[in-house]
Parts: structure tokens; sequence; C-alpha cells
């Protein structure tokens, strides 16, 4: 029993159909009940009601950087052990993560409007974002734009690789480019404590509701894609005759 | 090497090469700058630094495309991958090629443009130095890209899609340095970040184009 | 001597698995001509022995440094005179100068036209003396007639004699007759991919890959 059983496409719809309503009703619950005591928190001293949309924010923008992380990963696995499964994964990912990054900057802006007073500022944080998110615009366009899926597959993951690259040459060229107005990272394991246990927990619950929000989003992805290739093979059959 | 090196020169400048297309069209960027933002000198002067750079790194995008479309179209790109000379070798010149066409004409240019933009006489070493050590990594990326929508239908715009976004640390680091020594300061800092990611991206994306032309070769 | 050896193979196209169970040898002095429908791989399973791509299953024994390979299109530069485009190959290939190959091909009266002025089957000939100029034994032609008239034919046939006398080897894809009788036929058309006698049991084979894992 190895994990790259799963790289079968039969034991993958297979077990990704078992799991699947675990996974989303997990995804439901912990959403529904880390934003409603997201919502009840007391007033932020200094942030007032605004505070709240940390519940929404800070979730969306990790994930926007795990999920490319995770197709960096699933790109390495594709080109190196050509699985097929893990394309496929990664191609997945791709819109989630793309609207994972777009829920970070609106959300933001809407934070940042009345604390900083502009929707949109040259922060090193939300430009680093927006290139990210122009990744993922180009990621996802080369996958549409060539037909061959294999062929795809390499090409993308070429681009994730290097892409991946240049997304963290980028973090670091816009931080020495402009000093921000950004807070430091909300949730942090040093000690030294950054935010207070009152909203912790809920956001830590909404960071899971997302995390397995992204995992149910991504299965079926995942799934439609199989079924969309099996579909293609279908057909090129019947056109063979 | 050098065959493959001085055939595509030749293509380049003969007609139909498209050579000095970049550089025409580097002139009416800086042209048409002031006609947007107004004549006045100060604020010239103060956009200058990233105008050049965002100029020549447009007119530099312009001419990626030809890098391997044609070649591809005609076939000799099939037999470059079936000659003694390693695809990567190949990639590296034919990004080569492209410099010394397009690249080194506005590194030489730049001086001219600046002056049209009311740069700083300070920043204008800056400006020649900073263009002369990143539009290499233009160039290399250009061909990376190139090589990935080698192709593709409505490849020529992808390849800006996909190419822009890698173009961003060397036009902050460009740009920055050329900033600092138009203000009168000194630009060294960004000049070394620049050429280390020039540097790196010599060595590397070699065998990223490589490796993207074999699969579009496929 | 064997200079190439073809074991097995199967090829996809575009993803699908459209000829498989393909197997030959080639000597020196010897020329193999494939046939078959449209549709059947030809071009693709050239591609694999050029090996510009990976056969989908079985072996291509080869010299990588030995063949020259000639597809559809002739990687002329129009730019460039008809001899600047042979000596480009040339150096690039380190084979000998373009002097022989503008003779075989009697394009010595063009050498100083630009490629751009060559009618298409000039230019077709002009792509086959490229082959004379990389100096490489065993040639991969794909379709190398389309565009030829009969006296051109004739004198690619020559050439082709030429280079199988010296000891070359020529693998072809052809609908036209040549006109070289020691040259052996090879017809695709019985391994087509998925083509089996009615009744018998479906053959025992490695997945071609995705589309056929979860068939």
């Amino acid at each position: 029993m190895s994990i790259w059983e799963y790289a079968n496409p039969v034991k993958f719809m297979r077990t990704s159909a078992a799991i699947l309503p675990w996974v989303a009703g997990g995804a439901a619950v912990s959403l529904a009940v880390g934003l409603v005591w997201g919502f009840l928190t007391p007033l932020d001293y200094k942030q007032g009601s605004t505070v709240k949309i940390m519940f929404l924010h800070v979730p969306a923008a990790m994930m926007a950087i795990n999920i490319w992380v995770m197709m960096l990963a699933a790109s390495l696995v594709w080109l190196i052990r050509r699985h097929h499964v893990s394309a496929l994964a990664a191609k997945a990912a791709a819109p989630v993560g793309a609207v994972m990054t777009v829920i970070a900057l609106l959300t933001g802006a809407i934070w940042g409007q009345p604390m900083w007073g502009t929707w949109w500022e040259w922060d090193p944080r939300l430009t680093a974002f927006l290139i990210l998110f122009l990744f993922y615009l180009g990621y996802i366009a080369l996958w549409s734009a060539v037909d061959n899926p294999d062929s795809a597959a390499d090409l993308t993951g070429v681009l994730c690789l290097v892409g991946s690259v240049f997304a963290f040459l980028s973090r670091y060229a816009v931080e020495f480019w402009n000093q921000g107005l950004h807070q430091g990272a909300t949730v942090s394991v040093r000690p030294g404590d950054r935010i207070s246990s009152a909203y912790s927990y809920p956001l830590y619950l909404c960071m899971l509701g997302f995390f397995l929000l992204f995992v149910t989003l991504l299965l079926i992805r995942t799934r439609t894609e199989i079924r969309r290739r099996r579909t293609a093979a279908l057909l090129a059959r019947e056109v063979q005759g | 090497m050098i065959a493959l090196l001085v055939r595509d020169l030749r293509l380049a400048t003969r007609a139909g090469g498209g050579f000095g297309l970049g550089l025409a069209f580097f002139l009416i960027v800086c042209t048409l700058v002031p006609f947007g933002v107004g004549p006045e000198g100060g604020t010239l002067a103060r956009i200058a630094p990233g105008i050049l750079w965002v100029g020549a790194l447009l007119a530099c995008l312009l001419s990626l495309d030809r890098i391997f479309a044609l070649d591809w179209e005609d076939g000799s790109l099939d037999l470059l991958a079936t000659a003694p000379l390693p695809l990567e070798g190949a990639v590296a010149i034919k990004a080569a090629a492209h410099w010394v066409t397009t690249g080194l004409p506005l590194v030489l240019a730049a001086p001219v443009f600046g002056v049209l933009l009311h740069l700083p006489g300070a920043a204008q070493p800056w400006l020649l130095a900073s263009l002369a050590i990143g539009t290499p990594a233009l160039s290399m990326l250009g061909a990376f890209g190139a090589a990935i929508t080698v192709g593709l239908r409505r490849g020529g715009l992808l390849l800006s899609l996909l190419v822009l976004p890698l173009y961003v640390p060397t036009l902050i680091f460009g740009a920055e340095a050329v900033r600092r020594g138009a203000a009168g300061g000194d630009g060294t800092t960004p000049l070394v970040f620049l050429a280390g990611i020039t540097l790196a991206v010599l060595a590397a994306m070699p065998f990223a184009a490589a490796a993207a032309l074999r699969v579009n070769l496929r | 001597m064997t200079r190439l050896s073809v074991r097995d193979v199967a090829v996809a196209r575009g993803g699908r698995r459209v000829a498989e169970g393909i197997g030959f040898d080639l000597d020196a002095g010897q020329a193999l001509i494939l046939r078959g429908p449209n549709g059947i791989g030809k071009t693709t399973l050239l591609r694999t022995v050029a090996g510009l791509q990976p056969p989908l299953q079985g072996t291509v024994t080869a010299d990588p440094d030995s063949i020259a390979y000639a597809g559809h299109a002739d990687g002329l530069k129009s730019a460039l005179t008809v001899a600047e485009n042979l000596a480009f190959w040339s150096q690039v290939f380190g084979g000998p100068g373009p002097q022989a190959a503008l003779a075989a091909l009697n394009l010595e009266r063009l050498a100083e036209r630009p490629a751009a002025m060559l009618s298409a089957g000039q230019k077709r000939r002009l792509g086959l003396a490229r082959l004379l100029v990389t100096g490489r034994p065993v040639w991969v032609l794909d379709e190398p007639t389309v565009s030829l008239d009969a006296a051109s034919v004739a004198l690619f046939a020559a050439a082709i004699r030429a280079h199988l006398a010296g000891g070359g080897s020529a693998l072809m894809a052809t609908h036209i007759d040549l006109a070289l009788p020691e040259a052996r036929v090879l017809d695709l058309s019985p391994h087509r991919a998925g083509d089996r006698p009615r009744g018998s049991p479906a053959p025992r084979r490695a997945p071609a890959g995705f589309d056929e894992a979860f068939a």
C-alpha cells in the first residue's frame, strides 16, 4: 500500500467518491461555525467592526499561496513520475487558487479602505498577491490553449516550476521596491502574541473550513477532469470505428 | 553554434527581418508619453526612469514570438532538434541573437531617449548600465515564453501574459537603479541584484526553454 | 551492419494510439518504403525514429547522430540564397560543403538566388539537397516527392540510389512509385491500433497511458 496507488484513476475515483461527502460536510460545518463565531467576536479597540472581515481575508490569502504550492508539488509529481491524476489535480486547483487570490485582494481592499483610507496601495504584500494572480491567469490560459492533454500538462508543469521561482523572487523584489503599510502576518508560530485568543479560535476554524472547502472543490474538479478525459477518449474511439 | 548565430543575425537584418522595429516602437512610446502626461520637464524627469524601462521591456516583447515561430513554421526547428548541437545551446544562441538585434540597439539608443524625457544627466550612466545588464535576461526569459507558446493558436497574446510577470524582478531592480541615479544617489545595490537575476536566468532558462521546445516538437 | 532497428513499436498521435507492433531493421545500403492510408501514423513513426518523440512502447535502436530527418516542411529561409541555406545546414551538422549537393540535385544555376524566388518543386529539391550536406548515413524522409515533377523525381531517385550505393540507408513514407526496385516496402495497414481478427481474444498489452488505464 503506497500513496502512488491513488495515481490509478479508477482507484482515485473510488476513493474520492467515498471521502467527498465527509470532506464537504466538514467544510460546511467548520465554515458555518467559524464565520458565525467570528461575526460574534467583540469589536477591536482600534479597528472596530472592520476587523471581522479578517475571517474571510486571512484564510483566503493563506489558501491562495498554499494552493500554488500544492500545484507546484503536483506538477513535480507529474514531471517526474508521470501520474496523470497529479497533472489533472494541478489543473483543477488553479481556478480555485485564482478565486482565492481575488477574494483575498477584494476583502483586503474593503478592509484597507477604512483602515488606510485607500482601496489600493502599492504595498509589497498587496503587490505580491497581484503578481501571484497574474501567474494563476497565465497558468490557466496555458492549460486552455494547448490541445494535446499530455503536452499541456508538461508545458504547464514547466511553467509552474519557473513561475514559482519568479513569484518567490518578485515577493522579495517588491519588498525592496517599497516598504509597506500592511501589518505583519496575522498568525505566526513564533512566540509573542500577535492576535488575542478571542479572535484566534474562530480564525483557526475558518482556516480549517477554507482548507476543507478547497479539498472539496479540488476533488470535485479533478473528478470532472478525469471524466472529461474519459469522454474524449471514448469519442475518439467511436470516430476511429 | 556560430553558424546559427550568424544565420539568425543575417535573417534579422535582411528585408522583412523586422530589425529596428523594436527601436521604432521605443521611440514612439517616448514620444507618446509627453502627450499623455504633459510637456513639463519636472514631471517627465520624475517618471523618465520608469517609462524608459517599461518602454524597453515592451519593445523587447514585440519581437519575442519571432524567436522560434518562424523556425517552427518552416520546419527548421525539427532539423535543429536532430542536429548535433544540443537544443539548450540552440536556445541560448537564438536568445543571444534576439538580444543583439533588439536589446543591444535599445541599450545604445536609450541615452538619446533619456534626453527626450529630461532624464537627469547623472542618471544616464545608470540607465546605460542597468539596460545593458538587464536586457539579456529579458531576451532569455522571452525565449522561454516563446518556447512554451510555439505552435499554439493565439500564441502571441498568451506569450505576453506568460512572460510579463516573469519580467517583474528585472524591471523593479533595473528601474530602481536609474531612479536612485536620477536622485543623485548610488544605484549599485539594485544593479548587483539585477546582475544576479540576469546570471541566474542565463544559466537556468536554456534548460527550461529546451524542455518546453521538446514537448512542443512531439 | 544494422543501422536502425525498430522492435514492436507503438506510436500515439494526439494522445491516441494509432499504430502498434511495428518492427523492421535497416542495414547499410538498404531502403525501406512505408505505405498505408492517411492517419495510420507514418509521419508519427518517422518522427519517432528521428528521435523527436518517444515511442509509446517498444524500442528504436539507432545512433541519434546517424539520422537526417526531412519532414513536410523544408527548413528553408526565403531571405537566404540557396547556397547560404545549404552552407548553414552543412555547418550545423558538420557535413561536407554544399557544392556536391547542388550538383546532385541540379541546383547549381540557382545557387545565388534567394530561396524566396524558387518554385515549389525547386524548394523541395533544395530541401532534399540539405540531406546530402548533413553527411549522415540514415535518411528519414516524409513524403519527399511532394510537388516534384517527373524529371525531379528521377533526379531524386538517382540521389537516393547514389546514397545507398555509398553505404547509406533510407526510410521513406511515400505514395508514388519511385522506381527503386531494390527498396523493400512495409505496409502499415495491418498495424492499425486495435485491429484484430474477429473472435480472437483481446491481446494483452501495456496501457497506452491515461486514456486506456481505466477503459
